[in-house]
């Protein structure tokens, strides 16, 4: 079945461009080598040495340094960004007052451009003398901990009425309501918000490493290859495929994690 | 010493509902007591104000010689509700040592009582099934074992086999007779079956609706223990017949069914 | 999930006075927490003695906002065009694509997963591209990136929606001889609504997002994002927060925009409760 969807999206590709570069059609945009390189060509080019940048081994072994670098990033990024948001939506479910006093800023803080912060956050950080990478991996966090906040509390607050009454029945005090109810109840909410914060940590630490100066990561790459796209643009479609893949395997690990942890009947997996 | 005692109980709810007015009532130790009634008739709130998990307008109840209130922070009764609100992500062993994890009993006594309860509701061999995996019938014997597990005084049940179809019903009814004589603890059962009721009880408290109130209390004087073959018992009958009466006393629609349902009281 | 009678209480009905100044009421404890913050910044900024040029006090930064007001909302307003467009377009499509999805199950069933993934793809590393497909100084390149990045969100929830009817129903309609499109339009874009909204609130700082990340790489000097990073190299943080300040009040009006008509549109057509 995978290899039939990618045969497929392979056909679209290379006839879109055939098409288009064929009838001259310059709308949306214009079609050609540059803009849209032969599939081929970008594979062929995963194992030739890029033009520019440093030389040594093929672009697909430096593309798989560069995506464990940004993995590392983002998995820090994540751990820390998932426990956080998992601890405040925890706080907030139990004290109303704190719910309805930091919420709107928790929504908000999304709204603020983290591109715009990183410069900022990078170089306070560095006059604490903290590695460029841990800037990244809290810039990841950043974009991490909101969904799984959000989904924590929403799991936590939709615990059925009737277990609820159960527990009640046996005089269960707060924290024993909480932790073995509310929170297993919970579990398939927050690991729908670790499924959507399993790629966002990932952006986070490409767009991260651009302020950051980091050339080792993906996000350094990108940036590198974007200056030279018109050289060699097949670098920059490489890149982007490599990118792609990191994130597909992020979020399959918590696909996996899911399968282990969320012991349900079928249908219950959210 | 009754092991229930309500005095004076009424219960009104915000927007004007009286669902209970002036309820007085006792219930013996080793009681098997059924609340009967039609929709809005109250029984429910009964149930759950016995069990402190609804406040009383006014009026008192007392469970165990306490208060509601420190019964239930005493854990001297267990419930059962129509949904067996099993955990999922609990083995059926985890799902009856709950209340026994909340009341802090250590590893071997829990699982020395969740045996126990499994031979009482005849799931032995379950333990590590998922709640997912049984079928309606074994989840209610399930969550009637949790609510036995420490050994209440008392233990309510709503309609417990409600959403059951009648063949298992029947058969649970006989289940949870031996169990009752088993434990020796008090019952009180709330149910919209007539039949149920009498098969089940020492005596059945008929209720009516807007506002709640008792309107007849039977004594059920079919020996004990109960067997299939009584209810094809005449003396069955005319007791299931007193109880409707019962029940048409309170409202008028109920008077026009008795004629369409007559013919159900027919052996 | 439970069908057991739990004791109900009829719900309470206040005026409609005594309901919207319930309302107001829930809102103190943020203001309360806004100022708060505002007092401590400003007060801590001084007794810290942190580096004013990093985090400037809040009282320059409303000056500087004041000063370049014109320039940066003109600019902001040009951004949010972008992330407008691309918001329209992206969501408008997945919308489109879910009810086709919806309508043909085996083809939506077999792609779900698929979709799934290329939901997964850091789309944001395709900024660079798209201002190579298209001028960068115009605003089509960055709604094309804010489209992208919001369409999977939209579409996977949207089908998750259109999907998660109850079999009941849909044997109900048929019951009735409805066809396809009565039965979309009364049970299952109804029950969709909830779950529709919310990946539309997500999609809103998506395309937020999107554009603002996507002027780093390359945008006209009347964009907000641009004109941010630039004041941040040139260590003009109040300028930089100015601005920064400008982009949030975009986006939290866009959001509560979207969650106004949500409001709307979900008191007209009760909830089927998710």
């Amino acid at each position: 079945m995978l290899v039939l969807v990618l045969a497929v999206l392979w056909g679209l590709w290379e006839g879109y461009r055939w098409l288009w570069i064929h009838e001259g059609w310059t709308w949306p945009f214009v079609v050609d080598s540059t803009t849209m390189p032969h599939i081929h060509d970008i594979l062929r080019q995963l194992f030739r040495k890029p033009t520019s940048g440093a030389g040594g081994d093929i672009l697909l072994v430096q593309l798989l340094h560069a995506a464990w670098f940004t993995a590392k990033e983002a998995l820090v990024g994540f751990a820390l960004g998932a426990s956080f948001g998992f601890l405040l939506g925890v706080v907030l479910s139990q004290f109303r007052l704190l719910q309805r006093g930091l919420l709107p800023y928790v929504v908000a803080s999304q709204t603020v451009p983290i591109l715009a912060v990183a410069p900022i956050v990078v170089v306070y950080l560095g006059s604490l003398h903290v590695a460029p990478w841990f800037s990244v991996a809290v810039i990841a966090s950043y974009l991490t901990f909101f969904p799984v906040t959000i989904n924590t509390l929403r799991g936590l607050q939709s615990t059925d009425r009737a277990a609820l009454e159960l527990m009640r029945s046996y005089a269960a005090g707060r924290l024993s309501v909480l932790w073995k109810l509310r929170i297993p109840a919970a579990l398939p909410y927050i690991f729908s918000a670790l499924k959507v914060s399993a790629t966002a940590s990932i952006v986070g630490a490409i767009i991260g490493e651009a302020p950051s100066s980091i050339q080792e990561g993906l996000g350094g790459f990108i940036v590198n290859f974007n200056q030279y796209y018109s050289l060699n643009p097949e670098n920059l479609w490489a890149t982007n495929l490599i990118a792609a893949l990191l994130g597909i395997t992020f979020f399959l690990a918590i696909v996996i994690a899911e399968a282990i942890v969320v012991r349900r009947a079928p249908e219950h997996v959210a | 010493m009754s092991v229930v005692t309500i005095e004076g109980l009424t219960k009104r709810f915000e927007g004007g509902t009286t669902a209970l007015e002036e309820i007085e009532f006792a219930i013996e130790e080793r009681e098997f007591v059924s609340l009967i009634g039609p929709s809005g008739c109250g029984k429910s709130t009964l149930l759950r104000i016995i069990g402190d998990l609804i406040q009383p307008t006014a009026g008192t109840v007392r469970v165990n010689g306490k208060p509601a209130a420190q019964a239930r922070a005493d854990r001297d009764y267990g419930i059962v509700f129509q949904d067996p609100v099993l955990y999922d992500w609990r083995t059926v062993a985890r799902n009856i040592s709950l209340p026994l994890e909340l009341a802090r009993w250590n590893r071997r006594r829990r699982n020395e009582r969740v045996q126990e309860m499994l031979r009482l509701v005849e799931l032995t061999g379950f333990e590590s099934h998922y709640p997912w995996q049984l079928s309606g019938g074994m989840q209610q014997r399930v969550s009637i074992a949790r609510a036995l597990s420490f050994d209440p005084a008392l233990l309510l049940m709503d309609e417990p086999f409600g959403a059951l179809d009648e063949m298992t019903r029947e058969r649970l009814n006989l289940e949870l007779l031996r169990i009752w004589e088993a434990s020796g603890s008090t019952m009180v059962f709330v149910t919209h079956s007539i039949a149920e009721a009498v098969f089940l009880s020492t005596r059945v408290v008929v209720m009516s609706p807007r506002p709640g109130r008792i309107s007849d209390v039977i004594s059920v004087d079919l020996p004990q223990p109960r067997t299939a073959a009584i209810r094809e018992d005449p003396r069955f009958f005319e007791l299931v017949t007193r109880v409707r009466e019962g029940l048409h006393l309170g409202s008028d629609l109920d008077r026009k069914l008795a004629a369409a349902t007559a013919i159900e009281a027919q052996p | 999930m439970s069908t057991a009678p739990v004791a109900v209480q009829p719900i309470p009905r206040g005026t409609l006075a005594g309901r919207v100044g319930r309302r107001a009421l829930d809102w103190v404890p943020a203001l309360v927490v806004l100022v708060l913050v505002f007092v401590v910044w400003q007060e801590s900024i001084a007794i810290l003695h942190i580096k004013k040029f990093l985090a400037p006090q809040p009282t320059a930064i409303a000056s500087t906002f004041w000063t370049n007001r014109h320039e940066l909302i003109s600019a902001g307003w040009f951004t949010f065009q972008e992330a407008l467009g691309g918001f329209a377009i992206g969501s408008g499509l997945a919308l489109v694509v879910a009810m086709v999805l919806a309508r043909w199950r085996g083809v939506g069933r077999a792609l779900m997963p698929y979709m799934i993934a290329a939901n997964a793809i850091p789309i944001i590393a395709f900024a660079p591209i798209m201002n190579a497909w298209f001028d960068p100084f115009s605003k089509g390149s960055k709604m094309a990136i804010a489209a992208v990045l919001c369409f999977f969100p939209v579409l996977v929830n949207t089908l998750r929606g259109l999907t998660s009817v109850r079999p009941q129903s849909i044997e109900l309609m048929r019951s009735y001889a409805a066809g396809e499109v009565e039965t979309f339009r009364r049970v299952r874009i109804p029950t969709a609504l909830p779950f529709i909204f919310t990946s539309l609130k997500i999609a809103t700082v998506l395309a937020m997002i999107g554009a603002i990340v996507g002027e780093y790489f390359g945008g006209a000097f009347t964009a907000l994002g641009v004109l941010i990073d630039s004041r941040s190299t040139t260590f003009q943080f109040k300028e930089a927060w100015a601005g920064i300040g400008v982009a949030c009040a975009y986006g939290i009006a866009f959001y509560l925009a979207v969650a106004i008509v949500e409001w709307l549109t979900l008191r007209a057509v009760p909830s089927t409760g998710e």
